[in-house]
């Protein structure tokens, strides 16, 4: 489309404000971070005395040093498991005829409409029959299952894009179909897979829900959850810093991630929800 | 590996009919087996919880009287719809807090998208900080919002009146709660609705603009209407997504000053008063509010409803 000086102006002004919008928040987050006790009720966008203590400060309370490992480990692994159920059953989805499939796929977009917390109750009850109650187990279990409808929608929607035949010309050339499954298809398939990947990752990193109910100590509280037990380096201290450091710290990956990513998780996002 | 060795029954064609429903078979048998470990594990962790919430919701259980538990009906049922105070009141916020926020973020998103659309530098840098709300915390974000509307560390606090904390009046911390939930998930919003927006022939704008429509007739007679099902899986997302809210009611203001959802109610009744009957007849009044939310979009939707394309 041909744009004149004054639209350009326009949209250009347009995309700052966009900028502008999405960064306060989370800038003032970290100006927070850096504020040194003193001047942390002063109210001022900017610190005027610069500090790293609130960082140095929540490395030493296990409080949060284990939740930070709890978080990653439990995201990673609820992550890989939700994918991988999740591709098989997509590509079920995507390829093969069976009956029972619009029954799947509505139970499945079911389920994500579930309220997760008319199920933390009769979860948490559960869970401490079973013993997995405050365990990485016990929350592995769900985000793997409330991922599940996210990865089998925007898995299905991926390799329904894929041109299988390819498989076919490969077997036709001489190829094993292990050949051509791991030279063909998974070269193909990798880029959905990956996507749906980040989406997961970032469903499981980010939930608070499950995370405050099916916990109660360090052994499986994510950052989430320990951000809401906080306290300040003395009793009788507003722990703002430490919780604005500690909310800085698991943004980053989110940022690093969106950073490296975000063509991929634009087009898994929409992948799912508008073609799927 | 399994997945390509056993994938080849199903392209092969002009093999005789016979040979073909042996392969049906196997292609279904290969499907359900695919198919099984989602099934079982959505079977058990998700439809096994609601079934023993239905029926925890028929009994007084209270876990302080752990010993006094019994099947009283729909007891649990009557004393919350009959609460006004609480079950009425948190219902009426949270339909306040989604109705408000899901009709803002829709304009909002749809400017966003249009702008991301015909960004002119720095797309990559525009998709980043918009992906960057929808990805960070929610609790981390919620935290950002709180500090900036307390007295005395906020940069925002002084905005609305000089003395008096927002977070503690209702009127002033229900905005509050929709902005931080409007600045979280328009993203989300917009990111649907562009890819609603690249389906729309530029072809179709050019003629509609020659044959003298202006912006606005052509916003609202050419790109509304082929972007209707991106804007109704949009709004359909995310108006489950507003009427659940948690995190950011219970980061800001822990449900105070009248400011509960139905989820932060619940989720009072079940940690807090320990009522596991009450609770779970709340959960399972929520669940049907939500099922009528989709029912009700899905019935709108007509044929742009997620998952049926699917078998196209």
């Amino acid at each position: 489309m041909n744009t004149t000086p004054r639209q350009r102006i326009g949209w250009g002004s347009a995309n700052v404000i966009v900028v502008l919008i999405a960064a306060i928040p989370v800038l003032w987050l970290v100006s927070l971070s850096f504020k040194d006790p003193s001047t942390i009720t002063d109210g001022s966008y900017y610190p005027h005395k610069w500090t790293w203590d609130n960082y140095s400060g929540i490395f030493d309370q296990p409080l949060f040093t284990h939740a930070l490992v709890n978080s990653i480990a439990i995201a990673l692994i609820s992550t890989f498991f939700g994918v991988v159920l999740g591709a098989m059953a997509a590509y079920a989805i995507a390829r093969l005829n069976f009956p029972g499939k619009r029954l799947l796929v509505a139970s499945a977009l079911l389920i994500a409409m579930f309220p997760p917390i008319s199920l933390v109750n009769p979860m948490f009850n559960l869970w401490r029959t079973l013993g997995i109650f405050d365990t990485w187990v016990g929350l592995i279990i769900p985000y793997m299952t409330f991922s599940l409808p996210l990865s089998i929608y925007t898995l299905s929607a991926f390799f329904r894009e894929i041109p299988w035949e390819l498989e076919r010309a490969a077997a036709l050339d001489g190829a094993t179909p292990l050949q051509a499954f791991r030279r063909v298809i998974i070269p193909l398939a990798a880029p959905g897979v990956f996507t749906t990947a980040i989406l997961v990752f970032l469903y499981c990193w980010n939930d608070f829900v499950f995370a405050i109910s099916l916990t109660s100590t360090n052994n499986a509280r994510t950052v989430p959850a320990a951000l809401a037990f906080f306290t300040g380096a003395s009793q009788f201290e507003q722990p703002t810093g430490s919780i604005a450091a500690a909310a800085v710290v698991i943004t980053i990956p989110v940022v690093i991630v969106v950073l490296l990513f975000q063509r991929r998780i634009v087009a898994g996002l929409t992948a799912g929800a508008v073609k799927g | 590996m399994r997945l390509g060795a056993v994938a080849d029954p199903a392209i092969g064609t002009g093999r005789p009919r016979r040979a073909l429903t042996e392969r049906n078979r196997a292609e279904r048998r290969l499907a359900w087996m695919l198919c099984a470990p989602a099934v079982a594990v959505m079977a058990l962790v998700a439809i096994y919880p609601i079934v023993y919430a239905i029926y925890l919701s028929f009994q007084r259980y209270d876990l302080r009287f752990p010993g006094d538990k019994s099947w009283i009906g729909i007891d649990n049922y009557t004393t919350i719809l009959s609460s006004t105070d609480l079950w009425w009141q948190a219902f009426g916020v949270t339909v306040l807090i989604t109705v408000v926020s899901v009709a803002i973020e829709l304009a909002l998103g749809m400017a966003v998208a249009i702008v991301m659309h015909r960004a002119i530098f720095g797309r990559g840098v525009i998709r980043t900080s918009v992906l960057v709300p929808y990805g960070i915390v929610t609790v981390a974000a919620a935290f950002s919002w709180q500090y900036a509307w307390t007295p005395g560390t906020g940069y925002l606090a002084g905005l609305l009146s000089s003395t008096a904390a927002p977070l503690t009046h209702q009127w002033q911390a229900i905005p509050i709660i929709i902005l931080a939930e409007v600045w979280k998930t328009t993203p989300f919003m917009a990111l649907l609705l562009l890819a609603g927006l690249s389906l729309v022939p530029e072809e179709l704008l050019r003629a509609a603009k020659v044959d003298g429509a202006t912006a606005w007739q052509r916003f609202w007679r050419v790109m509304v209407p082929v972007m209707k099902p991106a804007i109704l899986v949009a709004l359909l997302f995310r108006t489950l997504d507003a009427f659940r809210i948690f995190d950011n009611i219970y980061i800001l203001t822990q449900g105070s000053q009248n400011t509960r959802s139905v989820s932060i109610l619940d989720y009072d009744q079940l940690f807090t008063a320990l009522n596991l009957g009450v609770g779970s007849a709340m959960s399972v009044l929520i669940f049907l509010a939500t099922a009528l939310i989709a029912f009700g979009y899905i019935k709108g939707f007509g044929a742009a409803a997620p998952g049926q394309e699917v078998n196209r």
